[in-house]
């Protein structure tokens, strides 16, 4: 079983929150992965900026946007990967890309290199299952979890991705782009359900989560809870302060007690 | 044995042309896609739809577009015969209505009762809004807030047609990013809404759809150069954004192996700079909008701003089918200048008395370069998508600029 699995598996850690790298500053990011290590979230999806994040809704594309402006690169979030293994971050690593970068950098070339920078999955959310067959072979003889999504609107497609599933499951728990919502539709249960049976891998369940409550109410229905936008909004309201040396570790601090907040029963 | 430029059947199942194609989509959009290209394989089967759809087009946008011969062209370029295959005459005042049709039957007959576009320049909007109006239809047109400000007169179009314009302010704020909102919309509300694709692009099934959708342009054009000259032509040219007149201009002729095929892409200010739209000529593969086709990029991925003066050519992608004719060699793919596309718009003018659209320019031009390399015997069919109204103010605001 790899860590990501046993982490995923053990009740205590239930948390992935995703930031998008080199927003404000590739330093901010390194600092971030550290504090919510410390933290004690059950992995960390680290984004790759992209010039056009069709599964994005408005707060992440505009932290693309900024990221971009920083140039960064794939190559770049690779290195900081094998920064903070080398600082003794513990916490699985998840590379989360669009297809582009990942095909101009090359398919095998991306695994190998995660791998040796200690990421230990991998989410391409404009690759499914039909077209991501030959990055799912590289992932398994690298031992790199290539981590497919499922939504509600799946239905005959849950179990033949599901049974290819490699790390976890992520499961979209509504229909639109990442983003912030109030509420969630009733079927999304019974959806969480479905692929739980059939899923050989432990499951996580994104998009829309936002608050504590969203996060105690999926808890139940999967292994983990994946929280992006409302932390990408909370780093980019501070984000002038993270790039102060003098205000950084209060900025620090509060994203600390957001993160808190968010897994606090 | 299959050519190398066809599609196999394997392929067309999977949506791919060689290595070109297929559906890079978030899974929330996969379902749709199967369902559409369902619908659409059932849709062409059934002769009701295809009846329907041809009443359409002869009925509403008054095909077929006649096929002219171009006599002070042909005798200015002092060369080939050059025909007109004259998709400027459609309703709406361009090829794009044939596809718009096509597709608004096809979300009606799958029971969508909404409709959502990109647009560039505003055409396939207004394509869009039009059908949507004639099918009673709700219609929303996704466009970049620089294209808003830009093509005032359109968007003015087609919130007389009934149709909700929504302003695009992430990114270049341009038509990347208008297509970009679209499938984001699209993904939201994939139940009741139909995503009505402009160009010969997108995941499977849009190119194939597109494509077929457009290829009444060549099937006419084919059959009226054989009734006026009894034989094929030896050359047809047409000019490429994403590709949809290109595909629709080539799809008969493709078998022809003695048929040259030439697609003209943008190259704005020349390809020696970074202001072109030549993603043929100048891009490498990679994933835009959801298909696997040449594109304009960083060495990192990242997809870079595109420029012609033509906007329906300012698109930093081409539909795979495209890339696919080039790999293997079938179709030729040059490049003309803002400046030689300013100067054939002229010349049409002033030889036939026909505005041509600035993007239509770049085919002109081109068909007057390889008009004058051929002898008086042969023949050249070059596709007028699209008249040039729309495009008065840029021409007149670019000579101006010149002389001063």
């Amino acid at each position: 079983m790899t860590r990501l699995q046993t982490v995923l598996q053990s009740e205590q850690q239930y948390l992935i929150p995703f930031i998008m790298s080199g927003d404000p500053s590739l330093e901010a990011t390194r600092e971030l992965i550290h504090l919510l290590n410390e933290e004690g979230v059950a992995a960390i999806e680290l984004g790759v900026p992209f010039s056009d994040p069709i599964a994005d809704g408005p707060v992440i594309q505009a932290a693309s946007e900024r990221a971009l402006r920083q140039n960064v690169t794939l190559q770049d979030v690779l290195t900081l990967g094998r920064q903070v293994r080398q600082e003794g971050c513990q916490v699985p690593l998840i590379l989360f890309t669009y297809a582009n970068p990942v095909f101009q950098y090359g398919l095998s070339r991306v695994v190998e290199d995660a791998v040796g920078c200690g990421f230990d999955g991998l989410i391409v959310p404009d690759l499914p299952y039909e077209e991501s067959g030959e990055l799912r072979e590289w992932g398994q003889k690298a031992g790199l979890s290539v981590i497919p999504l499922v939504a509600p609107t799946s239905r005959q497609r849950i179990r033949q991705i599901v049974e290819e599933a490699q790390g976890f499951v992520y499961c979209v728990s509504s229909l639109g782009t990442t983003g912030m919502r109030q509420q969630f539709a009733g079927t999304v249960d019974t959806f969480l359900q479905t692929v739980r049976e059939l899923s050989p891998v432990p499951t996580a369940v994104g998009f829309g989560i936002s608050k504590r409550e969203h996060v105690e109410r999926f808890q139940k229905q999967a292994d983990a809870v994946v929280v992006g936008s409302a932390l990408v909004r909370k780093i980019e309201e501070l984000s002038g302060a993270l790039s102060d040396p003098v205000q950084r570790t209060e900025a620090l601090e509060q994203i600390r007690a957001f993160v808190t907040a968010l897994k606090t029963k | 044995m299959v050519k190398p430029h066809i599609q196999s059947e394997k392929e067309a199942v999977q949506g791919y042309f060689g290595r070109f194609g297929g559906r890079y989509v978030p899974e929330t959009t996969m379902n749709a896609l199967l369902e559409l290209e369902e619908g659409f394989r059932a849709a062409i089967q059934d002769p009701s739809f295809v009846q329907d759809f041809r009443h359409l087009l002869e009925e509403y946008s008054g095909r077929p577009t006649p096929l002219t011969f171009a006599e002070r062209l042909t005798e200015y370029a002092g060369g080939a015969k050059i025909y007109l295959k004259r998709e400027d005459l459609n309703h709406t005042g361009a090829h794009k209505i044939n596809n718009a049709l096509g597709q608004a039957l096809l979300a009606k007959r799958m029971g969508k009762k909404k409709l959502i576009a990109e647009t560039g320049a505003g055409q396939h909007g207004v394509a869009t809004a039009t059908v949507a109006a004639l099918l009673g239809m709700e219609c929303r047109v996704f466009m970049g807030e620089e294209d808003v400000r830009r093509q005032q007169l359109n968007v003015f179009r087609m919130e007389l047609l009934g149709a909700k314009v929504i302003p695009v302010t992430s990114g270049t704020r341009t038509l990347k990013d208008a297509t970009n909102e679209a499938l984001r919309e699209w993904v939201a509300h994939v139940e009741d809404t139909f995503y009505l694709i402009g160009s010969a692009v997108g995941p499977h099934p849009y190119p194939s759809m597109v494509k077929y959708f457009q290829r009444v342009i060549s099937d006419e054009a084919r059959s009226q150069i054989l009734m006026q000259e009894g034989r094929l032509p030896d050359d047809v040219v047409a000019c490429i954004g994403g590709g949809s007149n290109a595909i629709g201009m080539f799809a008969a002729f493709i078998e022809d192996e003695h048929v040259r095929l030439h697609g003209v892409e943008a190259a704005g200010k020349g390809l020696d700079t970074k202001e072109h739209a030549a993603s043929l000529s100048m891009g490498r593969p990679g994933v835009l909008h959801g298909t696997y086709s040449y594109l304009l990029q960083d060495e990192h991925g990242q997809v870079l701003p595109a420029h012609s003066v033509s906007a329906g050519l300012d698109y930093p992608g081409v539909g795979p089918e495209h890339a696919y004719l080039k790999e293997t060699g079938r179709v030729r793919y040059t490049a003309v200048t803002d400046a030689q596309a300013l100067e054939a718009v002229q010349v049409l003018c002033r030889t036939e008395g026909i505005l041509p659209a600035l993007e239509s320019a770049h085919a002109i031009a081109e068909a007057i370069q390889i008009a004058k390399t051929r002898s008086a015997a042969d023949i050249l069919i070059v596709c007028l998508s699209g008249r040039g109204d729309k495009d008065v103010e840029t021409i007149r605001s670019r000579m101006e600029g010149d002389r001063s």
